[in-house]
Parts: C-alpha cells; sequence; structure tokens
C-alpha cells in the first residue's frame, strides 16, 4: 500500500501554500506528480491518495485529477494499481461524483471519520454487494450471496465485475474490500 | 466627432444594454466619451462591464465618473477608478481607494488574467463567503463550497477561453423589488475576449447544424456542456454552474456577442434567451444566489 498526500503534492507543484485544488492548469500539474508516483509502485499496489489536506476542490480538478488517475488505470488494464481516496468531505465529493457519472466511472472514498463509500457510476446490484464486502470483509461469492439473498452465480458476476473495475480485490476465492485505512 | 455615450443612473446587467446600444453606432476607433455623471446605482457587473468596455475600444475612452460624491467615493472604495485609470481618461478628480469596509463587497474588483489569479481569489474570498453565506444568506455550509466552486469555475473561463484577461467582482446587496428586500450574493466575470462562438467554431465537438451564430454557441455551452477541447471532461463547468444555480434556486445569465441566455428562477421574470442584442466581444456572465427562507 502507499499513500499519498495530494495536499503536499499541490504545495509542491504550484510552489504555493494552496490548500484549494482549482483551476485546470494545477489539476493537470497535480496529476503527472501523482502519476510519476504511481509509475514508481509495483503492479497491483492500492495506492490511497489523501485529500486531508485539501479544502475544496473545483470540477476541473476533479476531472483532472480524480477521472484521469482512473482513466488511466482503465486504460492500463490488469496489471495496474488500484486506488483509493481518503479524507474525502463534503466539499469534494460533489466535484468527484460529477466527474464520475460523466465519465462512466466508480471509485471507492473513504470519509474522515472513517466511513468509506462508492461513489460514481454503479449498479443498484454493484453498491449492494460492495457494501456487503465492506462490511462483512473477505468473502467467497457464496457467503456474499447468502448475506444479500441473492444467486450466487449472479453475485459472483458482480463481484467480478467490482474487482475488474479496482473496486474490491481479489485473493483467491475471495473478493475484500480495498485500501481499508487502519 | 466625439460621441457621448450615456451611463444610465442605474447600471446593471440589462440597463447596460443600453451602453452597448449606444456604443455599437461607433466604430472601435472613434473617440467617445462615457457619460457616468448621473449614474447613482452601479452592479457589480455594470463596473466590470464598463472596463470591459474600455478594452474593446483602440482610442482611449473619456470617462466623466458619478457627480454625486458618495457614489464616487463608492466606485473608489470597490477599486473601479484603480483599474479604470489604465483603460480610460478619467476627466476630474475621483477619490483614491480605501480599505474596502463598507462597500458591500465579498470581492473587489479584480483582475483575471492566469491560472495563479484563480487560486488567489479562491484562498481570499473562502472564510469570508463561508460567513456570509451561512450567517447572512442562511445556506448550509455545503452551499460554501459549491460557491467557491463556482466562482473558481466562472473565472477559468476567462483564463482557458478569453484569450485576454477580464474581470470579477462579488458583492451581497438586497434585492428590493425582485426578492422583496431579502439579501443576494452576485458574482460578475466579464471580459472582452473571443466570446463562446469563435472559441467554439473550431472545436470537433460543435453542434452540426446549419445555423452558426451567438445563440446556438451560447446554448451548445451553457446548456449542454460544450466545450472547445475535444476531451470528454471538458465542459463540466458551466455544466456544473448551473447546477449550483439550479439547487439554490439561483440565478445565472450569460452574454457573448449578440446574445444572452439566463436561467431563470421562480423569483424572476427575466428572459431565457436574448437574440439581436448590440454587438459585445467576450463573454459575460452573472451568478445571483439569494438568501434562503424559511
Amino acid at each position: 500500500m502507499m499513500r499519498i498526500d495530494v495536499g503536499a503534492v499541490l504545495r509542491h507543484s504550484a510552489n504555493h501554500p494552496y490548500a484549494n485544488l482549482v483551476t485546470r492548469t494545477t489539476g493537470a500539474a497535480v496529476r503527472k506528480c501523482i502519476e510519476e508516483e504511481i509509475a514508481a509502485v509495483a503492479s497491483g499496489t492500492v495506492v490511497t491518495l489523501d485529500f486531508t489536506h485539501i479544502v475544496m476542490m473545483d470540477y476541473s480538478c476533479a476531472d483532472e485529477v480524480v477521472a484521469q488517475l482512473l482513466l488511466d488505470l482503465e486504460r492500463r488494464g490488469d496489471d495496474a494499481s488500484s486506488l483509493v481516496f481518503h479524507g474525502i468531505t463534503d466539499a469534494h465529493l460533489e466535484a468527484i461524483e460529477d466527474v464520475a457519472v460523466h465519465h462512466g466511472l466508480a471509485l471507492v472514498v473513504h470519509f474522515a471519520d472513517g466511513a468509506a463509500r462508492l461513489v460514481g457510476s454503479v449498479s443498484d446490484d454493484e453498491r449492494t454487494v460492495w457494501q456487503c464486502v465492506h462490511a462483512r470483509g473477505p468473502a467467497a461469492a457464496e457467503e456474499v450471496a447468502r448475506d444479500v439473498a441473492r444467486d450466487a452465480a449472479d453475485v459472483l458476476l458482480v463481484l467480478q465485475a467490482l474487482y475488474t473495475r479496482r473496486l474490491l480485490r481479489r485473493d483467491g476465492f475471495t473478493y475484500a474490500p480495498i485500501g481499508v485505512v487502519a | 466627432m466625439t460621441a457621448v455615450i450615456t451611463v444610465p443612473s442605474s447600471l446593471n446587467d440589462l440597463s447596460f444594454e443600453q451602453v452597448l446600444d449606444q456604443m455599437a453606432e461607433q466604430p472601435t476607433d472613434a473617440r467617445v466619451i462615457v457619460d457616468a455623471r448621473h449614474c447613482t446605482f452601479a452592479s457589480p457587473y455594470g463596473l466590470t462591464a464598463l472596463l470591459t468596455l474600455a478594452q474593446t475600444r483602440t482610442a482611449k475612452p473619456t470617462l466623466l465618473p458619478p457627480e454625486d460624491q458618495d457614489k464616487s467615493s463608492y466606485w473608489a472604495r470597490v477599486g473601479f477608478f484603480a483599474h479604470a485609470e489604465d483603460l480610460y481618461d478619467i476627466q476630474g478628480a475621483v477619490p483614491r481607494q480605501r480599505a474596502p469596509k463598507e462597500s458591500g463587497y465579498l470581492l473587489e474588483i479584480t483582475p483575471i488574467v492566469k491560472s495563479d489569479d484563480v487560486h488567489t481569489v479562491v484562498e481570499r474570498i473562502r472564510d469570508k463567503a463561508t460567513e456570509i453565506l451561512t450567517e447572512k444568506l442562511h445556506l448550509v455550509s455545503r452551499a460554501t463550497m459549491g460557491f467557491t466552486m463556482t466562482l473558481s469555475e466562472a473565472c477559468q473561463n476567462i483564463v482557458e477561453h478569453a484569450g485576454r484577461g477580464g474581470w470579477l467582482a462579488v458583492q451581497v446587496y438586497k434585492y428590493r423589488e425582485r426578492l422583496h428586500g431579502r439579501l443576494a450574493v452576485v458574482i460578475a466575470v466579464c471580459d472582452a475576449g473571443v466570446g463562446f462562438r469563435r472559441s467554439l467554431e473550431s472545436s470537433p465537438r460543435r453542434p452540426l447544424t446549419d445555423r452558426w451564430d451567438d445563440r446556438i454557441a451560447l446554448e451548445a455551452a451553457v446548456i449542454n456542456g460544450v466545450s472547445r477541447f475535444p476531451e470528454a471532461g471538458r465542459g463540466q463547468g458551466l455544466k456544473g454552474i448551473r447546477g449550483y444555480v439550479h439547487r439554490w434556486e439561483g440565478k445565472l445569465s450569460v452574454r457573448s456577442g449578440t446574445a444572452r441566455v439566463a436561467v431563470v428562477p421562480k423569483w424572476d421574470d427575466d428572459l431565457a434567451l436574448r437574440e439581436n442584442l448590440a454587438p459585445f466581444p467576450g463573454a459575460q456572465l452573472q451568478i445571483t444566489i439569494p438568501e434562503k427562507v424559511a
């Protein structure tokens, strides 16, 4: 697991003590720094982007930083890393949700109080299954199916889709939440 | 011959059209006098648009400031004359700018030229905006974050699309008629850049239509989120502004070239579309967020 302090990246890339992630130019600069850090880690690593020190983020930056990073991982395919967004507040969420839905993306966000949520473009089935795995921890498809009272074969397809979208991790036959912060 | 352009006594986004109607008859290199001697009220849009107007002239216009000392002092306090000195030949003495304590301005007239200017504005305004929006306009804290985002996106339109610098001003004041004395925060962002039609003209995402004019370009950008950039994530800023305005029962108007579109709330009776206006380069945007009542 790797943790990147987005606030520190912002201050470094903008060369100013800014606390708000605004403007497309700044967003692109921050994204490039993050991409360089991600490129240096082993494939399959879960990278936590920590927004704790970002007060507010506008739509342009949400698109440049959040959406473009996720789209890049999607393009890179199976061996790419996973991203988890930590320290998210209401001040970030609106822009993140908007751009995620716009691009058909989904992401896992961790709020400052420890709560986690699936944000963006997800089906009801995906949300239900993801919430189940997040609540109970690592589980096989049959166990999740029992908890959500669905057919195991159907649940397996949903779990596999969540894994492919890097919203869950897989270890053998079990699926587990990604980026759970201690 | 020098033409005299009379500034209406109450200068806002709609009455500014009277200024443009008069100016439309003058070639850009014609000498003009902008006569604001009898202007008794000017909104943030009115003042930023006056600065923008001067930017469109090749011959430096002359400005006659308000005769009323209170009004003139007010224009000085919000930074109008400090910026107008470079753009107008100001006739007569005007008050010096002092600390804008009682102007009602959340942000005095501020030039927006580059990305850093947007950062500076957002960092400066955030805490004060939070205080005013929650305590005076009684909006929930979520609205204050959306407000700063909206401000940022509105200013970025200048940086990304205008091709030249523009102006921003933010003020809180009472809307006596439309809102029956309720407070409203008003953002005005004006530039004299390329405008929406020219900005979108060469875009691959431009609507495929036989008709291509300011109205179509404005509708494409403001209503449908079309950007001149080909990337799928572009154009979200104006869409976000529209969403924010709708959520908090606000009003958005955007003028460019010869057209103006508006997102009109229930409390206002403005027209959603105005066409065949006097030509004015660039884009001029106004956002109004009213006080929430129980």
